[in-house]
C-alpha cells in the first residue's frame, strides 16, 4: 500500500506529477492511499513524505479527462484524487472510457466537474463587493465569499476581465485573491471579520430588489433552487425575503380588489383632443392618400402576419406599369416591391430591353406577403383567389390614379387578378391584349420563375425570352 | 411637486419596469475589460446574480427612464390612464447607477426601457444617449438592452444597436386586433416594421467570413433582437400565439419571444380581466415555443396534444403529444436516430448527446439511461433498451393518468 499527500487542495499539475509516478511505478488504484491536504499533517506518522513524482510522460488520454480532471480535483470531496487516479488507470486499457457517460466512475467524475462548474458560476454571481475609500478618495472593493468547493483560482481570471480598472480583493475560507489594477496576487483565507459589514449602496440596491420582484407571481421553489439558502448569508438583498413573500398575498389582493381610478384630468384632457383631432374616413382621392390608407386594411387575412403592405411604386404619371404577385420576404421587411433576388433579375432584363425602371410603376397584384414559417425562414405561399380579389381593391386604385397607357402582367396571379381568372398567361403572353376597360396589357412570366429554374441552358433560354417580352413592352409603348 | 429621491425614483421606475420579462444577458460577443481599463465585460454565458422570490432572476438593472406615458395601453401600469405616481430619470442618474451596481457585482448591465414623452424620438434620443455615454464616456463593457420605440427615426434605431447588445421592440399582444382595442395607439405594422428595419441594418453591419464555423456576430446588436407579448388579457388561444411567434422567429431573426402571462397591476384599468396571472399557461407556452425552436416539432404539432388550440396545462406538451401519437413508440434507444430520441418524453438534447455518445460504447440497458437522464418514469413507457421493452404499457388505456402529475399543494416558505 503506498500513501500520497498532496500539499495543494486543488493543483492538477501536483496531482499529475504523483499519479504519473505511480502509473509508471504499475501501481493499481486500489493499492494507493491518496490524503486529504485539507486534514493537519500527523508529524509521527511516516506516511508523511512528500509525494514522489515524476514528470515524465507516461501515456496518452482524451483531452476530456484532462478537462474534467482540471474542474473535479477544485472539488471538495476527499475522494478525488483516488477517482482521479482510477479513471486515469482504467484509461490506460480502455481508451473510450470517456464516452461511457453510463459509467459509474464516468457519471461520479460529470456529476463532480458540474457541481464546480456550478460553484465557480455562484461565485461569479453572488459576490458582493463593498467599497472601502480612504482620504484621499481611492476606492478599493472587497467581498467575502464562502464557496463549496476550492474554485477561487479558476474564477479569479473573470474578475480581472470585467473589473480591471478597479483594485478589488476576494477574501474566502481558504484563500484569498488580490487586484492592484495590474496583477493578480493570491494570499492565505481569511475571515467574514476581514472585510466591511456594509455598503453605501446597499440601502439602494435593496429597494431595486424589493420593487423588481412581482408579488402577483410568487414562485418560492424557484428562488431557492437558483439562489440557494446557503449563500443568502452574505447576500445584502436576501435578508427581505422573508418579508416580501410574507406580505405578496396581501399585495396581490390589494392590486385585484381595488377598483380602477378615475383617470386624471391631464388624461383627459388629452384624449379629448385626440377625439377632436381624427378624421372621419373620407373616400380615397389621390393615389397619396391610398397608400397611406394601405396601413389599414382588413380586406383578407394576410395583413396579420405581413410586416406591412407593400404599395406600388413609381412616377403617378407613369405610361407603363408593371403588375407582379406579391411582395417577397425582403419587400416586406424594406416596404418597397421587387428589391429582393427577383427584383435583381427584373431590374437586370429591364436593364437589357432598354426600360427605364425609374419611370415605370412597379406594383403587386396582392400588397401583402403570404408565407409559412420554417424555423428562421419564410417560405413563400402563392396567394390564393380570394387574397386576389381582395386586394384588387388597391390595384384598381392604382390603375384609376396612375392611368398607365400600358399594363404590364408577369405571372399568372397579375393575369389573373387584371383580366380574371379564366385567362391563363399561355394565351396571351408576348402580345399585347385590352382588359375590360380598354387599357392595353402585356403579360409575361414572373421574374422568380426564372430563378427557380433547376436546368441552367433552359433558365437562360427562358429570360431571353423574358427580355424579348420586354422589349414588345418598348415597342408597344412607342419607343 | 417635491424632489424625488434617487431611491424613491428607482423604486417607481422599477417597480413600473418588472412586466418586461426579460433578463438574458447573454449571446452578446465577447468584451473585456482588459482591452479597454475601464470595467465591465461580456463572455458569451449571461450571469443571474439574484432571485427575486418570484423565481426570476435579476441579471441587469432593469428600469425605465421615465413612466409619464402619452399612450393608453389598457394592459400597462404606466398608462396615461393610471394614478401611479410618475418620475423621471436623468441619463446621468441612469448611468451612475448602472455603475455602482456593477461595480459592486450586482448586475451584468442595463435593461432601460421607458414611457413615451413628447415624441417616440425624443424618448429614444434620452434612450440612446443612455447607452452612449456609458459606453464611449465610462469605457463600460458590460450587457446593454435597450427598448425600441416604434415609429423612432431609422438612425436613431441604429445608433441604439451600435451601442446595445440587444433591442427589443414588443409585439404586446397577439394579434392585431387584440393591440388595436387594448393599445389604440400603438400601430402592429409600425411594430413590425421596426423590428425588420432592425433586422436589415443588423444583417448589413455583418461582417464577412466565419468564426467558429459560424457566420460572424452583427456590429449592431449583437445578442439580437427579442419580443414580448402578454398572455392572458385577451381571448388569443395558444394556436394563435405560436403562430405568431413562429412568423416573428421567421422574419426578423429573433433570439427570443418572451410569454408575459397578464398580471395584475396597481391601478388596473375596468377593461381588464380581474383573475390571477395564468402561470402553467405561460411555462406551457414556453415549453413549447422551445419545442418548436430546438427539438424539430411544428406548431401543428404541439397544439394537437391539447384541445381547441390550447395547450394542456396538466401536461408538458410533449408529453402530452407522446400520448396522442403512441404509433411512433417504443423508440429504440440503441438505434434511434437523434431527431427521434429528441421527441421521446423525458429526453433533453443533453441526454439524447449522452446516448449517442455512450450507444458507441457499449448497447444501453434502462439502468445506464436512469443514470444518464435521472428519472425513467416519464420514459419507460416509450422506449426500449437492451433489457427493457414496454409491452403493452405504450398503449395502456390508462396511461395518460398514470404520467399526469398530481395537483402540488400550494408553496408554503
Amino acid at each position: 500500500m503506498r500513501s500520497v499527500r498532496l500539499e495543494a487542495l486543488n493543483d492538477f499539475d501536483q496531482w499529475r506529477a504523483a499519479a504519473r509516478r505511480l502509473l509508471l511505478d504499475a501501481v493499481p488504484p486500489d493499492e494507493v492511499v491518496w490524503l486529504d491536504p485539507s486534514t493537519p499533517q500527523d508529524l509521527f506518522v511516516t506516511e508523511n513524505a512528500p509525494a514522489e513524482v515524476t514528470e515524465r510522460k507516461v501515456g496518452v488520454v482524451p483531452q476530456r479527462f484532462i478537462d474534467w480532471a482540471e474542474a473535479g480535483i477544485c472539488h471538495s470531496d476527499p475522494e478525488r484524487f483516488a477517482l482521479l487516479y482510477r479513471l486515469l488507470w482504467r484509461l490506460q486499457k480502455d481508451k473510450a472510457l470517456m464516452e461511457a457517460r453510463s459509467d459509474p466512475d464516468v457519471g461520479r467524475l460529470d456529476r463532480r466537474v458540474s457541481a464546480v462548474r456550478r460553484d465557480a458560476h455562484k461565485l461569479k454571481a453572488f459576490v458582493r463587493f463593498k467599497s472601502i475609500a480612504d482620504d484621499s478618495g481611492l476606492e478599493r472593493f472587497v467581498a467575502w465569499f464562502e464557496p463549496e468547493h476550492y474554485v477561487l483560482e479558476r474564477v479569479a481570471p473573470f474578475f480581472v476581465r470585467r473589473f480591471t480598472g478597479m483594485m478589488w480583493a476576494i477574501v474566502t475560507p481558504y484563500r484569498s485573491v488580490f487586484w492592484d489594477g495590474e496583477s493578480l496576487e493570491f494570499g492565505s483565507g481569511g475571515h467574514k471579520a476581514d472585510v466591511p459589514a456594509e455598503d453605501a449602496m446597499e440601502g439602494v440596491w435593496k429597494s431595486y430588489f424589493a420593487s423588481i420582484f412581482n408579488p402577483a407571481r410568487l414562485k418560492v421553489r424557484m428562488m431557492k433552487s437558483e439562489m440557494p439558502v446557503k449563500y443568502w448569508r452574505n447576500l445584502p438583498e436576501a435578508e427581505l425575503i422573508p418579508s416580501l413573500i410574507r406580505g405578496a398575498k396581501a399585495a396581490e389582493a390589494e392590486m385585484i380588489e381595488r377598483q380602477a381610478s378615475i383617470p386624471s384630468s391631464k388624461h383627459l384632457r388629452r384624449t379629448e383632443r385626440q377625439v377632436e383631432d381624427e378624421v372621419p374616413e373620407v373616400e380615397i382621392t389621390s393615389l397619396g392618400a391610398a397608400r397611406q390608407a394601405i396601413d389599414q386594411c382588413r380586406r383578407c387575412p394576410l395583413y396579420e402576419m405581413a410586416t406591412q403592405p407593400v404599395f406600388g411604386e413609381g412616377p403617378d404619371n407613369a405610361e407603363v406599369m408593371f403588375v407582379g404577385e406579391q411582395p417577397g420576404d425582403q419587400e416586406d421587411l424594406a416596404g418597397k416591391p421587387f428589391v429582393g433576388p427577383a427584383g435583381k433579375v427584373f431590374d437586370a432584363a429591364m436593364t437589357e430591353a432598354g426600360i427605364d425602371r425609374e419611370r415605370a410603376y412597379v406594383t403587386n397584384a396582392v400588397k401583402h406577403f403570404k408565407f409559412v414559417p420554417r424555423g428562421k425562414k419564410r417560405l413563400h405561399q402563392r396567394p390564393n383567389m380570394g387574397e386576389v380579389k381582395a386586394c384588387k381593391f388597391w390595384l384598381d386604385l392604382e390603375r384609376e390614379f396612375v392611368k398607365p397607357k400600358l399594363i404590364v402582367a408577369l405571372g399568372a396571379t397579375a393575369v389573373a387578378s387584371l383580366a380574371g381568372s379564366s385567362t391563363t398567361l399561355g394565351s396571351v403572353r408576348g402580345r399585347v391584349t385590352e382588359l375590360a376597360d380598354g387599357t392595353r396589357m402585356l403579360a409575361t412570366v414572373h421574374p422568380s420563375y426564372l430563378l427557380r429554374m433547376p436546368d441552367r441552358a433552359e433558365a437562360e433560354r427562358e429570360r431571353e425570352r423574358f427580355v424579348a417580352d420586354l422589349r414588345e413592352v418598348r415597342k408597344a409603348m412607342g419607343h | 411637486m417635491t424632489q424625488l429621491t434617487l431611491q424613491r425614483k428607482l423604486s417607481i421606475l422599477s417597480d413600473a419596469a418588472k412586466y418586461d420579462a426579460s433578463c438574458a444577458s447573454s449571446g452578446s460577443v465577447k468584451r473585456s475589460s482588459l482591452a479597454t481599463g475601464g470595467i465591465g465585460s461580456t463572455e458569451g454565458s449571461g450571469i443571474c446574480h439574484s432571485y427575486a422570490p418570484d423565481g426570476r432572476c435579476i441579471s441587469l438593472l432593469k428600469v425605465l427612464l421615465t413612466n409619464f406615458c402619452v399612450y393608453d395601453c389598457v394592459y400597462c401600469v404606466n398608462r396615461s390612464s393610471s394614478n401611479v405616481q410618475r418620475a423621471r430619470f436623468s441619463v446621468e442618474e441612469v448611468v451612475g447607477l448602472t455603475l455602482d451596481f456593477y461595480k459592486r457585482n450586482y448586475i451584468e448591465g442595463l435593461f432601460l426601457s421607458s414611457g413615451i414623452i413628447r415624441s417616440p424620438d425624443y424618448t429614444m434620443e434620452e434612450m440612446v444617449r443612455v447607452a452612449r455615454t456609458l459606453r464611449e464616456t465610462h469605457r463600460f463593457g458590460g450587457y446593454i438592452h435597450l427598448k425600441v420605440i416604434p415609429n423612432a427615426a431609422p438612425e436613431l434605431l441604429a445608433e441604439a444597436g451600435l451601442h446595445a447588445d440587444r433591442l427589443s421592440t414588443n409585439i404586446e399582444l397577439p394579434t392585431d386586433i387584440s393591440l388595436e382595442t387594448l393599445a389604440p395607439e400603438k400601430k402592429p405594422s409600425a411594430i413590425r416594421t421596426a423590428m425588420a428595419h432592425i433586422q436589415a441594418k443588423r444583417e448589413e453591419s455583418r461582417p464577412d467570413g466565419k468564426l467558429e464555423g459560424k457566420r460572424k456576430p452583427t456590429r449592431l446588436a449583437p445578442a439580437g433582437q427579442s419580443t414580448q407579448l402578454i398572455v392572458g388579457a385577451d381571448q388569443a388561444t395558444d394556436a394563435t400565439i405560436l403562430g405568431r411567434s413562429a412568423a416573428l422567429y421567421s422574419g426578423y431573426g429573433l433570439k427570443r419571444v418572451y410569454y408575459s402571462a397578464f398580471s395584475p397591476i396597481p391601478d388596473a384599468s375596468s377593461k381588464l380581466p380581474l383573475a390571477p396571472p395564468p402561470l402553467m399557461r405561460e411555462h406551457r407556452l414556453y415549453q413549447a415555443d422551445w419545442l418548436i425552436r430546438f427539438y424539430g416539432f411544428d406548431v401543428d404539432e404541439i397544439v394537437s396534444g391539447g384541445e381547441d388550440g390550447l395547450l394542456d396545462l396538466k401536461l408538458d406538451p410533449k408529453l402530452a403529444w407522446a400520448l396522442g401519437n403512441r404509433g411512433q413508440f417504443p423508440v429504440d434507444v440503441n438505434r434511434a436516430a437523434r431527431e427521434t430520441l429528441l421527441r421521446v418524453p423525458g429526453l433533453g438534447v443533453r441526454v439524447v448527446d449522452r446516448i449517442l455518445s455512450s450507444r458507441r460504447h457499449h448497447r444501453l440497458t434502462l439502468a445506464d439511461l436512469a443514470r444518464m437522464a435521472g428519472s425513467i418514469d416519464k420514459l419507460r413507457p416509450f422506449v426500449e433498451a437492451d433489457d427493457w421493452s414496454p409491452g403493452g404499457l405504450t398503449d395502456d388505456a390508462k396511461l395518460r393518468g398514470k404520467l399526469t402529475p398530481a395537483p402540488k399543494q400550494l408553496e408554503l416558505f
